[in-house]
């Protein structure tokens, strides 16, 4: 309930952090939403010696879409903004099933996207989303600016590739080519619960054909899991049941669950499975949660 | 002409009458343990063992004392050498207060530390050093009794194994002839598992000893401060007229805050050290991994029945896990609290049942939860072995347990473990539910469903409980009886102040004891204030929980308003100068018979007993009751839920709950109302999500509010409560039962019956709470019995 | 206000920092420790103990405060961070002589028990009417869904936030 002592500083601008960083020693974090990394904190499972509030920071909370459609998402953008927002529900399908299912409607309010891809918790939603987008992470440095895709970004449970002085200042969705369609699926007994399994389906379509696929998972491994297979097999064909029951198979074969007071790992994989169908085949929904309906 | 005053509109019996206590705490002006500051006062936090099962080697807390803001560290060792290192439990056993050979579950006390602020008093904790040896992990009954098991207790000298006790109760030959009678015997097995009262608030206490006045004060979270009071004199041996236990507003008890902690012992005992205020205040995990929990227990029971049938017997054979300590909060003749209650609605002549108690290397307790002593455990195992007979006949579920009811006509009923139950209207309670949820069409709708491969499913509960413990004859905690108690002032303006030997936790006893007492006296009830929980002030009292209040204390308001106004009648015969056969009564009023125009208010009264009273008469008008219950009162109750079930993914949710509760007279039936929704809630919870479990090594899972998962606003079902049926208590002074933890009681058989009603097809028995998904998935994929029992599963 | 330590030779020397803020309308200036949260602050340092705190997780809350109009679990909150930013508590619904429409609806329907969750309930309540005048139960159950109660069954917590919302919508149609 109570951190350990820490220096504190709340820069004015992105320049004056990424200096903050660079003197920080050798532990300092970037509080943004605060939303994982106080309560880790508290718990003392995290005892920084500097934070770097970026709070402060202005023109970060934005997000928006260039003319060919590319997203940008900037540092400080809330789950909630992303839960409310109309350019969300009319052209991004998946990122729009995800947001009502962050954590609780309050955390919604400070929370962060790009903070939460940073945390690189195994049990983060947003990772799943982004990953199954192709999206990248945008970071600043004393060195310049690099764009680092998801898939390279998180390298282990609670670890990226940032290095102690650079800023993850943008997560970006590119552009799609096709016709956006998919979902995001969470299995949580309650609203708050880390997800027993979640799914994230993102794919384009141009006519019948799907030319584009992503499919991500979350808590069914030691990190958010990529099954590229199964987004592959999707590709160069029409969504039918076949091909979709053949996408969700490879994606439960992707799984890496373990069996524990949340399901057996058969389980699990057995709701990856599920949950690949029913979001790209919207079949019935009884018991489904309803707050991604709410968002579609 | 009848001037009685109209009595909803003063507020007395039946009156929805706005609560009292929320005029401070929607202000925030609440007055809970943590929000009180005492000058000088001091901050406490605990050390906490990371393992299950450990001899301590070494405690180093030298580089604790050493950080600025640190006042005190306390060992188990420093503890030994005052002889507080253990303490007794309320139910005969020890308990350590901080671990001094090993500890025995995770998360028990080791050591505090009391410094300037809590923050520093966390650096200190973090700052001790301990040498642990692990041992040995223990997690159920049946590990705790193998062969070569590791002894918990070796603290105690004749504990040559884990068994706490060994109980029985019943007829044991009387019901095996019974079961050779037998046309089919229905068996079931189940595990109810750990559970946890989790109010929101923390325990927590303050304690001010005052070397100037010898004088000590707890603040604490405590639903029973006359018990703390007792218990702190004899561990602390301090004078009992030196101790002053100060319960003040509490954020929910529902029997969490019972038992008495480590953390209040080690507060106490700082502040004498340091002669300063000591506050410690627990936080949720603190509070999950240590604190009272409740259950715990695996149930196996037989039913012998007749083809018609008619139940002919029932057998229970128990195990209970008790955790490291035996420190149940229950009345002491009864080893596993009223877990015999069960079956008391139905008639069967016979029965026996038999309990083992294990030390296990978990958090100690087991009664606790809205639990009425174990009553939880006693009618979630009856309606689960009803609904498993039920199907075994091949009877209807409602018309298997109509039958078989105590019909109306049958009071008092004798059970077949030696209850008395005096009333009810079982059957029409039944007729009530099954109308409200429309037991046929929901028949004719689930088949249809069925067709469709849509699982729709309708589980019934009914329920009886013994609450209001308890006359003396049977009922005492430590030896004390549990009787309560009232005691009234009338002002000579004619308010009035009720204090009681009760603590509400958020029950309203602020608004329902000015109720009875505007019943029996016509004050308005705005007229009368309500204290409770000071142990200087309030007379003694067992305190609140179990359902006891209204059966007890109420019954002891009701009694001392009526000695109030037996001397009230002798005011008005002197000022009406009448003789005393003359008056009569109405609401607020006393009149001449003969002449009904002539009489006097009741505040006439209270102003003559201050300035007119007849020669011979002691002045004032006040007194105290103590009332020591002849029985316990039986409300009854029929919970039936409604669920559809996916059968894809094993998620299930509520269509419709319908609860009807007769719990006689409603003090005030917007209360009332609120009870049973609150646990409906804690029975969905109980069923659906919530509850604390434990790995291979003793670690607690379920600890923390990302585990123990409770229901929010979204998740929670609505309900639709009936209060047609109303069985007066034939004893109790205004015909009240208790009501507080009836839907906790009976509400979880309701949802579980309705899913394995779903799930009927498969031939699946049983599937432990919670049914959770992957639970209610893997039972329905494999048509087999899904357990939770501890260890959890692992790919290990 | 104040804060005063014994001065040892370290504790003298604990940086704290300065900040200004706003509380229930009023200006305040405090030098808190970073590490010190935003509930403990409100609690401790301004004595407003109508906040509470109940979990260690974020899961409960019963802390839930608003800052700039938005509802936040200030447990999860630090203190530092609202330099030059509104915070309103409980303490602030209610003005001199009325009690918030939400205060009379939590009485009106009986949407409390023990009290311990109400604060924070009412806050979050007051930031959804104050963007949606006119909630389905559902969007109540969605808003209140961070918020956790033991003892109401949020039924009655329901009716209250609708007897408040109707209130407030007579009452800016009057």
């Amino acid at each position: 309930m109570y951190p350990s002592r820490f220096r504190y500083e709340a820069p004015r601008s992105l320049d004056e952090a990424i200096g903050l960083l660079q003197t920080g020693g050798d532990y300092a974090k970037v509080l943004a939403g605060g939303q994982s990394l106080v309560p880790l904190m508290k718990l003392r499972f995290a005892s920084p010696e500097l934070v770097v509030d970026i709070n402060n920071v202005p023109g970060l909370d934005y997000h928006r879409a260039d003319s060919d459609g590319t997203l940008h998402i900037g540092a400080l953008c809330r789950h909630a903004d992303l839960e409310r927002s109309d350019l969300l529900k009319t052209t991004q399908p998946t990122m729009a099933s995800a947001a009502p299912l962050i954590a609780d409607p309050i955390v919604r309010n400070r929370g962060t996207l790009v903070g939460s891809l940073c945390h690189a918790d195994p049990q983060g939603d947003w990772a799943s989303v982004v990953l199954a987008l192709g999206g990248s992470v945008m970071a600043r440095g004393p060195r310049g600016t690099r764009v680092i895709p998801l898939a390279d970004f998180v390298t282990g449970p609670f670890e990226n590739v940032l290095e102690p002085d650079e800023i993850a200042v943008e997560a970006v969705i590119p552009a799609a080519k096709g016709a956006r369609s998919g979902g995001y699926l969470k299995l949580e007994r309650r609203v708050g619960d880390f997800a027993t399994v979640g799914v994230a389906v993102a794919v384009e379509t141009t006519g019948e054909n799907v030319t584009r696929a992503g499919i991500a998972l979350t808590g069914v491994g030691g990190s958010t899991i990529g099954a590229t297979e199964a987004a592959a097999a999707l590709v160069g064909g029409p969504l039918t049941a076949d091909r979709i029951a053949q996408a969700a198979d490879l994606a439960a074969q992707a799984a890496r669950p373990r069996t524990d007071h949340r399901g057996s790992a058969e389980y699990k994989r057995h709701m990856v499975r599920t949950f690949v169908v029913r979001i790209l085949g919207r079949g019935p929904v009884a018991g489904e949660r309803a707050a991604e309906e709410r968002a579609a | 002409m009848s001037q009685a005053l109209d009595e909803i509109k003063i507020g007395g019996l039946g009156a929805s009458r706005k609560r009292v206590e929320d005029n401070r705490f929607i202000r925030g002006k609440g007055n809970y343990t943590d929000d009180i500051t005492l000058p000088g006062m001091l901050h406490m936090e605990i050390l906490r063992s990371p393992l299950a099962h450990a001899r301590i080697r070494s405690i180093d807390a030298s580089k604790a004392w050493d950080i600025p803001g640190v006042h005190l560290v306390l060992t188990g060792e420093m503890m030994a050498t005052r002889n507080l290192a253990w303490m007794p439990t309320l139910s005969y056993d020890t308990q350590a207060v901080l671990a001094t050979d090993k500890v025995r579950f995770q998360g028990q006390e080791v050591a505090c530390v009391i410094a300037d602020d809590p923050y520093i008093a966390k650096d200190a904790c973090e700052a001790i050093e301990v040498d642990y040896e692990p041992l040995p992990v223990i997690v159920n009954p049946e590990q705790a009794l193998a062969e070569g098991a590791p002894v918990i207790r070796d603290d105690k000298e004749n504990q040559q194994n884990n068994v706490v006790f060994d109980w029985e109760v019943g007829d044991a030959a009387g019901t095996d002839r019974a079961f050779e009678q037998a046309d089919v015997i229905s068996r079931l097995k189940l595990h109810y598992p750990r559970s946890h009262p989790s109010p929101i608030e923390c325990c927590g206490s303050i304690a001010d000893f005052n070397r100037a006045t010898s004088k000590l004060t707890v603040y604490m979270t405590t639903q029973a401060p006359h018990i703390i009071r007792a218990a702190v004199a004899l561990v602390a041996e301090l004078p009992e007229h030196m101790i002053r236990i100060i319960s003040p507003d509490i954020g929910g008890g529902f029997g969490n805050k019972v038992p008495v902690y480590p953390g209040y012992v080690c507060s106490i005992l700082a502040s004498i050290l340091l002669e300063r205020p000591v506050k410690w205040i627990e936080d949720k995990t603190g509070n999950l991994i240590s604190t009272g929990f409740a259950r715990d227990i695996y149930l196996s029971g037989e039913m012998a029945l007749r083809r018609d049938g008619k139940i002919l017997a029932v057998r229970m054979n128990c195990d209970s896990d008790h955790g490291a300590f035996f420190s149940d909060a229950q009345p002491s003749k009864f080893k596993i609290g009223l877990l015999h209650s069960a079956f008391a609605a139905y008639d069967i002549p016979v029965a026996h049942l038999t309990d083992r108690g294990t030390y296990t290397n978990k958090a100690p307790g087991g009664v606790a939860y809205r639990c009425s002593f174990r009553v939880t455990e006693a009618m979630f195992f009856q309606e689960r072995m009803m609904q498993a007979a039920a199907d075994d006949l091949g009877m209807d579920q409602a018309e298997f347990r109509r039958m078989n009811f105590v019909r109306d006509d049958d009071f008092p009923h004798r059970t077949p473990f030696g209850f008395l139950t005096d009333s009810g209207q079982y059957a029409k309670c039944l007729d009530v539910g099954l109308k409200a949820i429309g037991y046929e069409d929901f028949r004719r709708e689930q088949a249809e469903a069925r067709k469709q491969g849509r699982l729709l499913g309708l589980g019934i509960s009914t329920m009886t409980e013994p609450l209001g413990a308890g006359n003396s004859r049977e009922y005492d905690i430590l030896g004390i009886k549990m009787f309560d108690s009232a005691e009234l002032k009338v002002h000579m303006t004619g308010k009035a102040i009720v204090r009681t030997g009760a603590k509400t936790q958020g029950q309203g006893h602020e608004t329902t004891w000015a109720q009875i007492v505007s019943h029996e006296l016509g004050i308005p009830a705005e007229d009368i204030v309500v204290e409770e929980g000071d142990t200087d002030t309030a007379p003694f009292g067992m305190g609140t929980y179990a359902s006891r209040s209204t059966p007890v204390a109420g019954a002891a308001v009701a009694m001392v308003a009526r000695k109030i106004r037996a001397k009230a009648r002798k005011l008005a015969a002197h000022l009406l100068e009448v003789s005393e056969e003359d008056i009569e009564w109405e609401l607020g009023r006393f009149y001449v018979r003969s002449a009904p125009d002539r009489g006097v208010t009741i505040q006439e009264c209270a102003m003559a007993a201050y300035s007119n009273m007849p020669d011979g008469m002691e002045p004032g008008l006040e007194n105290t009751a103590y009332y020591d219950p002849p029985n316990l009162t039986w409300p009854f109750a029929v919970y039936i839920a409604t669920v559809e079930v996916d059968p894809e993914t094993g998620v299930w949710d509520v269509l419709k709950l319908v609860a009807v509760d007769d719990c006689g007279v409603r003090i005030n039936p917007m209360i009332v109302e609120g009870q049973i929704m609150g646990g409906l809630t804690e029975a969905y919870a109980m069923a659906n999500m919530q509850f604390i479990t434990f790995d291979a090594e003793g670690n607690c899972v379920g600890s923390n509010y990302m585990d123990y998962l409770l229901p929010s606003a979204w998740e929670t079902p609505g309900f639709e409560l009936h209060s047609e049926v109303v069985t007066p208590c034939p004893h109790h002074p205004i015909g009240a039962k208790g009501i507080g933890e009836c839907a906790a009681v009976g509400g979880p058989a309701a949802y579980v019956n309705a899913v394995m009603d779903a799930l009927s097809q498969t031939g699946v028995r049983n599937i432990d709470m919670p049914l959770l998904p992957d639970r209610v998935w893997e039972a329905i994929t494999y048509s087999r019995d899904v357990s939770g029992a501890p260890p959890v599963r692992s790919d290990d | 206000m104040t804060i005063v330590y014994d001065d040892t030779e370290t504790q003298g020397d604990v940086p704290v920092r300065r900040i200004r803020f706003t509380i229930n309308g009023e200006k305040k200036i405090a030098e808190v420790e970073p590490r010190l949260l935003l509930a403990h602050l409100i609690r401790r340092g301004l004595g407003l103990t109508g906040t509470h705190t109940g979990c260690d997780t974020t899961n409960c809350g019963a802390c839930t405060v608003l800052v700039d109009g938005r509802p936040v679990k200030s447990c999860t909150m630090l203190a530092v961070q609202v330099d030059g930013h509104e915070v309103s508590t409980v303490e602030g619904l209610a003005t001199a002589s009325e009690l918030h429409p939400l205060q009379e609806g939590f009485k009106e329907e009986h949407g409390l028990q023990c009290g311990f969750c109400t604060p924070g309930m009412m806050m979050a309540a007051k930031a959804l009417l104050d963007s949606n005048p006119d909630p389905t139960e559902e969007e109540i159950r969605w808003a209140l869904s961070g918020n956790l109660c033991r003892c109401t069954g949020y039924q009655n917590i329901v009716k209250s936030v609708l007897w408040a919302a109707a209130k407030l919508r007579s009452e800016s149609a009057g």
